[in-house]
């Protein structure tokens, strides 16, 4: 009964549940782990679940991937997913990318400086 | 305790948020508004086959600007944060790779280089384009990083490729309010034939400038993090 309404759900709902539980996965990784390299490790469980709920909300039922070829042509607008969410994505992307990599450098300057990775032993700027 | 409740409620109400949503959520059946129009013109208009593309680079093109941007002030707050490690510090010797490793990478490094520059001019044609082909030529660098840890990188050169080609991306732009419809317009060249790897204007050059300098940026971002 059970397994017979997951087979029913749509594929972009499971996709859809699937980002949200990354999304509060990384969430608690990063209020309640100290160190700070795990912390990182939450923000980019974050961002991939939220790339992938942007993805499951472009995505309309039994239809291709936004690229024209001769097969779709003659029926485009009927046969093609959002190409919007798609494209936003892409820079999401590329943002936590660029967000990863300057909390990592930063992790290596905390470490440097401190010689150690717990947040609790950076306590300069907490008010 | 008072920390870990305060941490069990916010999670709690992001659950019961993202619950909310999921459960009323029904799959969309038809393109509306701006997606709509965009999948209607992109054939016609910039002569592209990759719809996301053509939002990418030309309908959307200043946001890629925009990204482009970011990654380079990320990648330029890294330079400015790591230069500053001392060297002699950790002297340790580093692991050398054995010669298996040494071996196939002569072997596979070009080819990784090649299918990077592939998936960045086919980007208008195929699923991909110039960060994605710029991540694989990345990946090229991080396999020269592991086989051979103590070579440095060509800075002056990547630096060069990096610069120059944000350069000429900013003046393609430019040439597109002078010739064309606006700021990154593709059509200031010939839309040529529907489907070919010439074709749509200028989106394949400007793929190519973005592989180049998003390739030659995370080289120099993954060096940095070299111990």
């Amino acid at each position: 009964m059970v397994i017979e309404n997951i087979l029913q759900t749509p594929l972009s709902n499971i996709v859809l549940i699937t980002g949200f539980f990354l999304f509060t996965i990384g969430l608690w990784g990063v209020l309640t782990h100290s160190n700070i390299i795990r912390m990182i490790i939450g923000f980019s469980l974050i961002s991939t679940g939220i790339h992938l709920v942007m993805i499951s909300i472009g995505y309309l039922t039994n239809k291709t991937a936004p690229i024209i070829n001769d097969e779709i042509k003659s029926e485009l607008l009927t046969s093609v997913v959002d190409p919007v969410p798609s494209a936003l994505v892409l820079t999401s992307i590329v943002i936590s990318l660029g967000v990863t990599a300057v909390m990592l450098s930063y992790a290596i300057q905390i470490h440097q400086t401190k010689k150690t990775l717990s947040i609790n032993d950076c306590s300069e700027m907490k008010w | 305790m008072l920390r870990r409740i305060f941490i069990f409620i916010i999670l709690l109400m992001t659950a019961w948020v993202f619950a909310d949503i999921a459960l009323n959520f029904t799959e969309r059946t038809q393109l509306t508004g701006v997606s709509k129009y965009y999948v209607e013109n992109t054939a016609k208009e910039l002569g592209a086959a990759n719809i996301v593309t053509a939002v990418v680079v030309t309908y959307r093109g200043l946001d890629t600007l925009g990204e482009v941007t970011v990654l380079f002030i990320a990648a330029a707050g890294i330079g400015l944060m790591l230069s500053r490690r001392k060297q002699d510090q950790h002297v340790k010797q580093r692991v050398i790779a054995s010669e298996v490793v040494q071996t196939a990478t002569q072997i596979i490094l070009p080819m990784i280089l090649l299918f990077g520059v592939y998936i960045f001019l086919n980007g208008h044609l195929t699923p991909g384009g110039g960060f994605q082909g710029g991540a694989v030529i990345a990946s090229g660098a991080m396999l020269l990083l592991i086989t051979l840890p103590d070579q440095p990188f060509n800075n002056q050169l990547l630096h060069r490729v990096e610069s120059l080609s944000g350069f000429f991306y900013v003046m393609i732009g430019v040439l597109g309010i002078l010739l064309a419809g606006g700021f990154l317009d593709n059509r200031i060249m010939a839309l040529g034939t529907f489907g070919s790897l010439f074709s749509a204007g200028a989106i394949p050059l400007i793929y190519l400038l973005i592989g180049l300098k998003v390739g030659a940026e995370l080289s120099t971002v993954l060096q940095r993090f070299r111990w």
